[in-house]
């Protein structure tokens, strides 16, 4: 029996649907930030799908320009995602002594918090 | 390219790439699996950081792969915006810059679809090849393509422009760029939204079909934009963590198509990871809310919800206590309980470090603090989390809803800053009132409540809350920042 391409990679979305769910169920409310961030910057990966493109031969102007945009916006997304979950995650972690994360290297120097006058009020 | 050919042959080898590719979606797994706990997730995050890495290499290294120049431009301008964005976005802010990179996500998407058809719509219809035949990576894409090809690139295309203009739209609301308010064409919302599903499917239908057209193609993108902001301009503030999950799930599942039609496993794996993720807390967000999502994304709630409340305030004739700082800060001192209930309001006043320093100015006097949090406080999941971690609040006080609303009973004081909605009694007690059915935290059975709040004015959902109305009830009017550092303030001086 031959397996196509299309039913290959249907088992495969299948699945990974399945492990997706088993796996984010186990994400407790506390962290449900941390995780669409970095979930978000997870399907930045479509950073792949305009750099596949762009391999391709005979594109014309107008679709190099639009790969160009995709790429910047993947990269926007899986840069950005990764850097903001990495920051926000940080301050998830148990300090003995208040500001004082030295042990982090220096990509995650975290900008001070700049306190600004309330606005408005919700829910 | 013009690398040495022996190593070329060895690290471009189509199985050697699709084994990266393997590697890059188990690492993103294993980096997942570290989310189930605030020690392990620094960690958990980074994993999957390497496995982008690696997909990313992995596909450069594809023969095929070529404009080096407009590759390394790209990704130039996408480091230049991403990096500042996320290291200066405040964490109040994080809503918004979530919605953001969401929608560029989207966007990508669309884009690379369209390039998709540009390249090789004009075979769209034509069973000509036997699926089996499909190439694997890179430019070797046959004369004519199979159908599911152009089925997932079409679904990618209308999935990803939707995508892209609904989290441009909450972004806009959560910066307070475009009003927060529902704005919506009323009763006829339902019947444009629908109007403009239909076109857009059956100009996707079309194309798959064989309409060798690109303004047809771009039309569809302009219709699915339209969705896009119709369905999210409606949305009210508060419904925005629906908003926000569901616009997540959309994207990862855009993503998926993509690499179904690309045939790229990396893409398959890790858009339908966030396909599931998006769903699982969508589905949290609209059971904590008591709604259906197919309710909030039909709209409409705030309008009739502030109808409905308007009835409501008639009710509540009852009085309403204020209190002072002074007064407020005595009652807290005395207390041996205290219970914080934070809401959106301490986001936008960005009070959490307030909070924090009075909370240790309690706990000094040895009283027992703790903070209830509610699945839907904010603007997004888990976003009273993030800023009580921000000031440095231990998450083992952070308690969930089902934990902390036995407790209430035995809670001296609870001391609720800027949250309405989720504290509001007649989610159990009004059956007439919009949110009824509402899981909320149980305030009311506390000992003595204090509200912060800055004025009356009633929250998103445009609902009266009886809870300002209970005589155990005292109000402190103010901006949430300036009211609890002053309550601070009081108890240095007793």
């Amino acid at each position: 029996m031959l397996a196509s391409v299309l039913t290959t990679n249907l088992a495969i979305l299948v699945l990974a649907g399945f492990i997706g769910f088993v796996v984010i169920s186990k994400v407790p409310n506390t962290l449900h930030t941390p995780l669409m961030s970095g979930t978000n910057a997870i399907h930045g990966i479509v950073l792949l799908g305009g750099l596949l493109l762009l391999g391709f031969s005979g594109l014309d102007g107008l679709s190099k320009a639009l790969l160009v945009i995709a790429v910047a916006f993947g990269t926007i997304n899986v840069v950005g995602g990764f850097l903001v979950t990495d920051r926000m995650l940080d301050m998830f972690k148990s300090r003995p002594k208040p500001a004082k994360p030295a042990e982090q290297p220096a990509e995650e120097q975290r900008a001070e918090p700049k306190d600004e006058p309330g606005t408005g009020e919700g829910a | 390219m013009t690398s040495l050919p022996l190593a070329t042959s060895f690290l471009q080898a189509e199985n050697f790439i699709y084994v990266l590719y393997i590697v890059a979606f188990a690492l993103f797994i294993q980096g997942l699996r570290g989310l189930s706990g605030p020690t392990t997730a620094v960690r958990g995050n980074r994993i999957a950081a390497v496995g982008m890495a690696i997909a990313v290499v992995a596909t450069l290294l594809i023969p095929s792969e070529g404009n080096w120049g407009l590759i390394a431009l790209g990704i130039a301008l996408g480091t230049a915006v991403g990096i500042p964005a996320a290291r200066n976005v405040k964490m109040t802010a994080m809503p918004q810059m979530v919605a953001l990179f969401n929608g560029v996500g989207g966007g990508a998407v669309a884009l690379i679809s369209w390039v998709e058809f540009r390249h090789y719509g004009s075979t769209y219809g034509s069973l000509a090849i036997p699926l089996t035949n499909q190439p694997v990576l890179g430019d070797t894409f046959h004369p004519a393509i199979p159908t599911y090809v152009a089925i997932f690139s079409v679904f990618a295309a209308i999935v990803g422009s939707i995508s892209f203009w609904g989290s441009n739209i909450a972004f806009g609301k959560l910066q307070e760029v475009i009003p927060g308010r529902p704005i919506s064409f009323g009763s006829a919302q339902q019947a444009v939204n629908l109007v403009l599903l239909i076109l857009a499917l059956a100009a996707g239908i079309d194309l798959v079909a064989g309409a060798h057209s690109e303004l047809l193609f771009v039309g569809m993108l302009v219709v699915a934009a339209l969705l896009g902001n119709a369905v999210v301009l409606p949305i009210g503030g508060a419904d925005m963590p629906v908003v926000i999950s569901l616009l997540n799930a959309f994207t990862g599942l855009s993503a998926a198509a993509t690499g179904m039609a690309l045939n790229n496993p990396a893409l398959i794996v890790a858009g339908m990871i966030v396909g599931a993720s998006g769903t699982i807390l969508t589905n949290l967000m609209a059971t904590a809310m008591n709604r259906s999502i197919p309710a909030i994304v039909a709209g409409g709630f705030g309008g009739g919800g502030a109808v409905a409340g308007a009835q409501g305030a008639g009710e509540h004739a009852g009085t309403v206590r204020s209190t002072s700082a002074a007064d407020a800060a005595i009652q807290l001192a005395y207390a041996s309980h205290v219970v914080v209930v934070p809401g959106y309001g301490m986001a936008v006043a960005q009070a959490q470090h307030a909070v924090r320093e009075l909370a240790i100015e309690l706990e000094k006097r040895g009283v027992d603090v703790k903070y209830a949090i509610h699945p839907v406080a904010g603007r997004m999941p888990g976003h009273m989390n993030v800023l009580l971690a921000e000031a440095d609040v231990p998450y083992d006080q952070l308690k969930e809803m089902d934990e902390i609303n036995p407790d209430f009973q035995r809670t001296d004081v609870s001391l609720v800053i800027g949250a309405n909605d989720v504290t509001n009694p007649a989610a159990k007690n009004t059956p007439s009132s919009p949110i009824y059915g509402m899981p909320i935290l149980e305030v009311a059975d506390s000992r003595s409540v204090i509200v912060i709040k800055r004025s009356m004015n009633p929250g998103f959902a445009g609902i009266e809350n009886e809870l300002y109305f209970d005589p155990k009830t005292a109000m402190l009017f103010g901006d949430a920042k300036s009211a609890v550092a002053e309550i601070t303030a009081e108890l240095g001086q007793l």
